[in-house]
């Protein structure tokens, strides 16, 4: 399955843009994993953690956001968040 | 003529002052790059963010129920005019441009018979805006200590305003600052922050009205661009877009201050070479004016010594 391309942005940066397999975000209703092909979703995202999954099963980086803002649209998934933090 | 001693004393005080002006451009020069930088890499948020807010608000009808943020109070009867200014001066007309623009909205509102409320940002546009409106200033945010400016830095003043807005201080809120153009052209700007502007969106349907404004018809530009997914909201449109609002509040001020840096720098930048420049003129002038009188010196006194010669 081929990968999705994923943006993390801050008001002062942009944090990542890459490709990922899959990216897991703690939404206000919950936990929901973008993969490639998702349908268009907005989403207010709950302080917390994102993981980025470059295959299956290898994680690749988790980051805490913050105030964040979740769209994925047709080019793929946009993160925007009021403060980032990378853990590990 | 003057004295030789104190055009000595002119050129060299005029010297080190090209000096100083020299140092400040190019410090200048320096933290104009980082500005820019900076407000470069704010860019994608800002973007994506009116690009969602306008998505999201041409799917909800503004009505008496949706947010104050977006709706407004129903009123415009008291205006705030936030002016974010710079902490410091030598830079040009940069300040006064902003307050000149300020001001100038000022007085058409308050022709208009609408109570004004100043919040001012930076020290340099107190002096004059608490001159020609006293006691109309509601607050006074002091940014000396911040050396570049961060978001929470926004966020805070962001809160600040928003908070004021519920408890019923204003209706409408204005925000002056300077958009860096380039460092030559800084272009004072206003922007209303509350009930906050939607930027329309870029497709969807528009009205259109013809010539003679009977016929109205409305006109879809979805037809180039395929069927448009149905996008899902979690939670519903109207939260998010709750949500959103007060950041874009914040993000509005952020990229503000981000343009006021670039433009502050930039318009030091160039006050301070046009000021190197003078200092350069006037050294030569001074320089001339040196020389010819110390000429003049030497030449009356062989005038005194060979008339003195030729006497004996």
């Amino acid at each position: 399955m081929a990968d999705m391309h994923f943006e993390l942005v801050t008001p002062e940066k942009l944090v990542r843009s890459e490709d990922a397999f899959m990216v897991v975000v703690p939404g206000t209703e919950g936990d929901f994993s973008v993969l490639a092909g998702h349908a268009p979703l907005m989403s207010v995202v709950r302080d917390g953690e994102i993981a980025i999954y470059s295959s299956p099963t290898t994680v690749t980086a988790r980051i805490k956001v913050q105030g964040g803002f979740a769209e994925v649209n047709d080019k793929g998934l946009t993160i925007l968040a009021e403060h980032v933090e990378e853990t590990r | 003529m003057a004295n030789l001693k104190a055009l000595k004393g002119r050129i060299g005080s005029v010297k080190s002052t090209q000096k100083i002006t020299k140092a400040m451009k190019m410090v200048a020069a320096a933290k104009l790059r980082r500005a820019q930088d900076a407000a470069e890499a704010g860019r994608p948020y800002a973007e994506q963010l009116a690009g969602v807010m306008s998505r999201l608000a041409s799917g909800v009808t503004v009505g008496p129920e949706s947010p104050r943020l977006l709706a407004g109070t129903g009123k415009d009867d008291v205006q705030l005019i936030v002016v974010a200014t710079s902490e410091r001066g030598l830079a040009g007309a940069f300040n006064s441009n902003i307050v000149r623009a300020a001001v100038r909205r000022a007085r058409e509102l308050q022709a208009q018979g609408k109570t004004l409320k100043f919040y001012l940002i930076g020290k340099k546009g107190r002096a004059v805006i608490n001159r020609v409106f006293p006691g109309q200033t509601i607050h006074q945010v002091d940014q000396t200590h911040i050396k570049t400016v961060s978001f929470d830095d926004a966020l805070e003043v962001a809160k600040d305003i928003m908070h004021r807005f519920e408890a019923g201080e204003f209706d409408v809120a204005h925000l002056f600052y300077a958009k860096f153009q380039s460092a030559l052209v800084q272009i004072p700007t206003e922007k209303q922050l509350i009930p906050v502007e939607v930027p329309a969106a870029k497709s969807g349907t528009h009205s259109e009205t013809s010539e003679d404004g009977k016929h109205t018809r409305t006109v879809s530009n979805d037809d180039h661009k395929g069927p448009v997914a149905a996008v899902e909201y979690e939670p519903d449109e109207a939260t998010i877009l709750e949500a959103l609002l007060p950041r874009n509040i914040a993000v509005l001020l952020f990229r503000a201050f981000q343009e006021n840096a670039a433009s502050e720098q930039g318009s030091r930048m160039t006050a301070m070479d046009n000021a190197t420049r003078n200092a350069g003129e006037m050294i030569n002038k001074l320089t001339i004016q040196y020389n010819r009188s110390r000429q003049a010196a030497i030449t009356t006194e062989l005038i005194e010594i060979i008339a003195g010669a030729e006497a004996l």
